[in-house]
């Protein structure tokens, strides 16, 4: 029947972009594998996982491994976080670190690394920047609770608030610090992939994979709310719940990011930008894919800051903001010409 | 008073600010009702009363004999459904669009569309004349037939009650007919109960079977449209000049306006 190969057809298609985006994740992560000081072809990456020997292995298990499943962790939650977000705001320009999560992250490490608590231990400077993060969302979310109902625009502008005052009480810790720690602070804003302990990949990694199957709990609502909260009312859904839970779940996500790889923008902003001109804005394929383009587009990132100047290596922070900004830029020239025809 | 929409003595509005007073109404299962009254008169803030936007702040509301505040937003998605002026306009295919009125009947874990949906929602598409528009999307159609499409999704919802917010208000006269005239084939058709706000006076009179006539948030006069619809009134509540006559087809209410200047000639 003619409606039945129609439904065929469309599954089929997104099973292909599906496909294509796992490929291209395959494909990536084995160039940021044999890729760096010593490279490693393609085809012998199977057979040194079997041998377990020699200095090709070790570079292989316990640097380059590490660092791209944290690629593909971070980068992964923070093009979700921000597909999600967009999908709460309707706005396409919302992003984790819009909404001042980034801010109270950044604070709270300065405020470790100046007060000297992260010489105690090496786990407090992650620490203080997912207490930062929560703090500041636990802040922007109260305040733009009025009489129990939330404001979407409301919450918007308090965040950016919390991000701008955040990063004066920044200013004025760095203000008094020492050169030493100064220097800490700068290189841990513009992130990196590098120099995380194992457990941490481990936990990032299992965060960032039930996050995405948590938020699948919600696509049917996120749908909805693409023709605004009250319609998504009228459809059944107890729209501020959902807002709530989605609204932890980014937080949660975005908090670990910054926690275990500093402030690495742009991803949450621009990737699920692009998924959606190429999927759709239907979210129950929007949400893999951008967790899927997210992870690409991070090890690709990652492998570019530890190429480019070897054997020096760049902060990712600038490589994702260059290559994002460029890229958005982009395509709002290109939307601005869609909206105007119509 | 028991009739399949009871809306029995309800205040309702904004903390500090407008609020309605005292509305009581009953509509019979296929009623076809219709909210007028002058901009600020308490239209919309009703409608969101009933839709459940807004709180009660009094009374109750009976929709075939269930309290509609003990239901879950699910539950009264599936009686009644809701289309309103100012749906946002996403860049959604006109057919995952209409599908989005299934979404109350989704199981938790459902993530395809199933084979009747989506038949259901193709049954309502030609039924409404959008059929053809299917692979469009909602920002590429023009108003009237956003409409439509609006109330094809609304339909898949397979509610009980119809409430439409000013539905006609951007229509040119040849969109607004069709649209009025579908509206009351669904009525008469499926017995659907449909509750609407209305600017246009004769509009409402020839179609509704039933009008509530607003001023200042209350109740002004409510009843069929030839009782509610009499130059006293509308000079009242409207505080304008109006001739009202009949349609010598429909034999039902028209308003006429009458300009200033024939005023002053008169």
């Amino acid at each position: 029947m003619n409606l039945k190969m129609e439904m065929q057809r469309k599954q089929l298609k997104r099973v292909f972009d599906l496909l294509l985006l796992l490929a291209a994740l395959v494909v990536v992560s084995a160039l940021s594998l044999g890729i760096g000081e010593i490279s490693i072809p393609f085809f012998d990456i199977p057979r040194l996982f079997s041998e377990k020997g020699g200095m090709e292995y070790g570079v292989l298990a316990y640097i380059r491994l590490p660092r791209t499943l944290l690629g593909f962790a971070v980068g992964g939650s923070l093009s979700l976080a921000g597909a999600i977000l967009q999908g709460i705001y309707r706005n396409p320009l919302v992003e984790p670190y819009t909404l001042g999560i980034s801010g109270g992250a950044s604070l709270g490490v300065t405020f470790a690394i100046v007060s000297g608590l992260q010489l105690l231990n090496a786990f407090f400077l992650p620490l203080a920047g997912f207490i930062g993060a929560f703090a500041s969302i636990f802040l922007v979310y109260t305040l733009s609770l009025r009489r129990n109902s939330l404001n979407v625009n409301r919450m918007l502008l308090i965040g950016v608030m919390v991000s701008f005052i955040s990063s004066s009480l920044m200013m004025f810790l760095m203000s008094i610090t020492t050169s030493d720690n100064l220097h800490g602070i700068v290189l841990w804003t513009m992130g990196s992939l590098a120099a995380s302990d194992n457990t941490m990949i481990v936990a990032m990694l299992v965060l960032s994979l039930i996050c995405l199957a948590a938020s699948y709990l919600f696509v049917m609502p996120l749908n909805a709310l693409r023709m605004g909260e009250e319609n998504a009312r009228y459809l059944g859904f107890n729209v501020n719940v959902v807002i709530r839970i989605l609204f932890v779940v980014t937080s949660l996500l975005t908090g670990a990011c910054i926690a275990v790889a500093g402030i690495i923008g742009f991803v949450g902003l621009v990737i699920p930008h692009i998924v959606r001109l190429r999927v759709g804005s239907d979210y129950r394929i929007v949400l893999v894919s951008s967790f899927l383009s997210g992870s690409i587009f991070l090890i690709l990132c990652d492998l570019l800051a530890r190429t480019i100047v070897a054997p020096n290596e760049l902060p990712i922070g600038v490589i994702t903001g260059i290559i994002g900004g460029v890229m958005f830029i982009v395509l709002l020239s290109r939307s601005g010409r869609v909206t105007s025809k119509n | 008073m028991s009739g399949f929409l009871d809306i029995q003595n309800i205040s309702c509005g904004y903390s500090g600010g407008f609020r309605i007073r005292n509305i009581n109404f009953s509509l019979a299962e296929g009623a076809f009702a219709g909210i007028i009254g002058p901009n600020g008169s308490g239209k919309t803030t009703l409608f969101k009363g009933v839709t459940g936007s807004l709180p009660l702040l009094e009374g109750r509301m009976l929709l075939g004999g269930e309290d509609l505040s003990s239901l879950t937003f699910r539950e009264k998605a599936k009686k009644m459904a809701v289309v309103s002026q100012f749906a946002e306009i996403a860049d959604i295919r006109v057919e995952d669009y209409v599908l989005m009125g299934r979404l109350p009947y989704r199981k938790r874990f459902q993530f395809f569309d199933r084979k009747d949906d989506i038949e259901m929602a193709h049954h309502y598409m030609r039924l409404t004349h959008t059929y053809s528009l299917r692979d469009k999307l909602i920002s590429e159609l023009s108003g009237g037939e956003r409409q439509m499409a609006s109330i094809a999704a609304a339909l898949s919802q397979q509610p009980r009650l119809l409430l439409l917010d000013e539905p006609t208000a951007h229509l040119d006269i040849t969109h607004q007919v069709r649209f009025m005239n579908l509206i009351q084939r669904l009525n008469e058709e499926l017995r659907l109960t449909v509750m609407m706000i209305v600017h246009d006076l004769s509009l409402a009179a020839e179609y509704c079977d039933f009008l509530l006539m607003m001023k200042e948030g209350q109740t002004f006069c409510q009843g069929e449209p030839d009782k509610v619809l009499t130059y006293e009134n509308i000079e009242q509540v409207y505080d304008t000049v109006v001739v009202v006559k009949t349609n010598p087809v429909s034999g039902k209410p028209v308003v006429f306006p009458i300009s200033e200047r024939r005023l002053r000639d008169a």
